[in-house]
């Protein structure tokens, strides 16, 4: 009989596919970001199995929660698990960020199940917030998820939507922020400290919670009880680690910019536990 | 001219439930009637352009039309990332409305100068950039422009202009509309400048100089057979715009002519000099100080006729100061 712990040694594995998908992506267009797409396999893998109510034959269902990827320049992770759950054919990935390829850098809407581009920070949550202000109006039943980064809550932008959406109780609007603290120049707490940033959210009137953004336990639990309070709308910020599962991207600046030259690929995929390069 | 378009959105809303409005705390006096008939589909973002351009492109992508609408360069040049890659490049029905285009805002001061917006607005792919000159065309595009289902800058007038054009007009993107015909010049135009530039053409039928005029109302797209035309069929072209020289309707009209290949007889560009104003006064006397009055306009065309050669807005002498 299936446990209900099922669905977790898949979940992980999915992760892991990500990350094997990232860093092959990255190293074959010799592409950027790929600390920032390792850093939320594990978000996305929740997301996409456990959460979001949307469906690979048809991506434009009226009714589909929707998933806004703020930080953009991750968008090669978000490629990797939508050819996993068949959204599109997994050879597009090997045409990442090539001449005549299928996947530009930062993530398109050109792309089937990609709701929206970004790729400049802080232009992900206003407009998520306008498609939930729009469907809290229209008393739709979907949801709406928008994944931010550390830089994307640098921007004015982000801050000005942050206010508005607590003002107008978008209970139907979750923001998860992949807490990897480092950006593009450093260390977020050196760039622009962002602490305490639980106290500075809940004051913008929204509920808050904090998990390990590696555990696909605890997101998953806590992004069950969404919202997190009725009448608000929900943050999660998700401690994670930068080019987390690779030993020498783990926590480093560099891997902001950059990808693994020939022999890094091999030690990497050896690390997360992938044997076929 | 707002009053107009806030009572043809409001009449518009009324049929069409898709219809929002999203500000940024802008529109005292004008915007009330939509908010009281249609709260569920107005949201004040307060003063956040930028949110409020994001806001517009996620309702509009949930299948609606969003209209932002505010004073001069706030909805577009604060927020022009947000228009560009959030509402253009998703081609979202996007609207976004600027109340005194030019110098409209007069002794304000330069933050409330719109000078440079045509030219930005009109750079955007599957942009529509439309500059009603009175209020028959301002309610035919406010008609045309929620009809359209994409993004559309509009470009109104910000008090009692009068009317350029007599009875019915015949309103479409991308149409100019003749105003009069006339075969030694053509005066192309857009948006209210057109009320300086049609006494004009009246004071040079006085020196026997019979005018075309020629409101331009959608600067993109242009209408490329009324430009071709003027260049054949009179003696020159005379582009009016209340707008920095560089990049508005005189550069369109001049880009649709080096394409095609055509020299008009002459060529003259009346518009502001590439400056920032410094003088501070009304609308009409700032319009006079800089080149663009009726008889700066008269004074500059019997100047070009006189010398029989083409002259443009940024080889003309600057204004003092």
């Amino acid at each position: 009989m299936p446990s209900e712990q099922d669905w977790i040694e898949p979940c992980r594995r999915l992760a892991t596919t990500i990350r094997a998908h990232a860093l092959r992506m990255t190293h074959h267009g010799e592409s950027g970001h790929v600390g920032s797409m390792l850093s939320m396999a594990e978000l996305l893998a929740v997301l996409y199995t456990r959460i979001l109510r949307v469906d690979p034959r048809n991506p434009r269902k009226p009714d589909r929660d929707r998933f806004i990827l703020s930080k953009g320049h991750g968008g090669g992770a978000v490629y990797a698990v939508l050819a996993e759950l068949g959204f599109f054919p997994r050879d597009w990935l090997s045409t990442y960020y090539r001449d005549d390829g299928k996947l530009m850098g930062h993530i398109s809407h050109h792309v089937p199940g990609v709701e929206f581009s970004t790729g400049s920070l802080g232009h992900g949550l206003p407009v998520t917030c306008g498609m939930a202000l729009a469907a809290k109006r229209a008393a739709w039943q979907h949801r709406y998820f928008c994944l931010l980064s550390d830089g994307d809550c640098n921007s004015g932008a982000t801050w000005e939507a942050i206010l508005l959406a607590g003002h107008h109780h978008f209970d139907n609007l979750t923001v998860i922020v992949d807490y990897n603290r480092v950006q593009a120049l450093g260390f977020s707490k050196d760039v622009l400290d962002l602490e305490p940033l639980g106290d500075k959210i809940r004051a913008c009137g929204w509920a808050y919670r904090e998990v390990d953004g590696h555990d696909v336990e605890q997101i998953d639990s806590v992004l069950r009880t969404l919202p997190f309070e009725r009448g608000k709308p929900s943050w999660l910020t998700a401690r994670t680690v930068k080019g987390k599962g690779v030993s020498f991207l783990e926590n480093t600046v560099s891997c902001h910019y950059g990808s693994v030259n020939d022999a890094q690929l091999a030690q990497a995929l050896e690390e997360i536990g992938v044997t076929q390069p | 001219m707002r009053s107009i378009f806030n009572q043809v959105l409001v009449e518009l809303a009324r049929n069409d439930p898709r219809i929002y409005m999203v500000l940024a705390d802008i529109g005292y006096g004008e915007i009330e009637p939509f908010a009281e008939a249609f709260p569920e589909r107005f949201v004040n973002c307060g003063v956040a352009e930028q949110n409020m351009a994001g806001v517009a492109c996620g309702v509009a992508l949930e299948g609606n039309i969003a209209v932002t609408y505010s004073i001069a360069n706030f909805p577009t040049l604060r927020c022009l990332e947000q228009i560009r890659n959030d509402s253009c490049y998703h081609n979202a029905n996007v609207k976004i409305v600027i109340i005194g285009g030019g110098l409209a805002y007069g002794a304000l001061g330069v933050s409330h100068q719109a000078t440079e917006d045509i030219a930005i607005m009109r750079a955007l792919p599957n942009m529509i950039v439309v500059c009603p000159c009175d209020f028959a065309e301002a309610e035919a595009a406010t008609r045309a422009m929620i009809a359209h289902p994409g993004p559309v800058f509009y470009r109104c007038g910000y008090k009692k202009e009068p009317p350029i054009h007599q009875g019915l007009i015949d309103f479409q993107f991308g149409r100019a509309i003749r105003v009069r015909d006339g075969r030694d010049l053509t005066f192309i135009f857009t948006g209210t400048i057109g009320n300086q530039v049609v006494p004009a053409a009246d004071a040079l039928e006085q020196d026997g100089v019979h005018c075309r005029i020629i409101s331009m109302h959608t600067v993109k797209p242009i209408d490329r057979g009324a430009i071709l035309a003027a260049a054949a069929e009179t003696g020159g072209i005379v582009v009016v715009e209340e707008h920095q020289c560089i990049g508005g309707l005189g550069g369109a009209v001049a880009e649709v002519l080096a394409n095609a290949c055509v020299m008009s007889q002459r060529f003259l560009h009346i518009a502001l000099p590439d400056l920032y104003v410094s003088k501070v006064g009304s609308h009409e006397w700032l319009l006079d100080q800089y080149g663009l009055s009726t008889p700066k306009i008269v004074a500059a065309v019997r100047a070009m006729l006189n010398q029989g050669k083409s002259q443009d807005a940024t080889s003309r002498k600057q204004p003092e100061g």
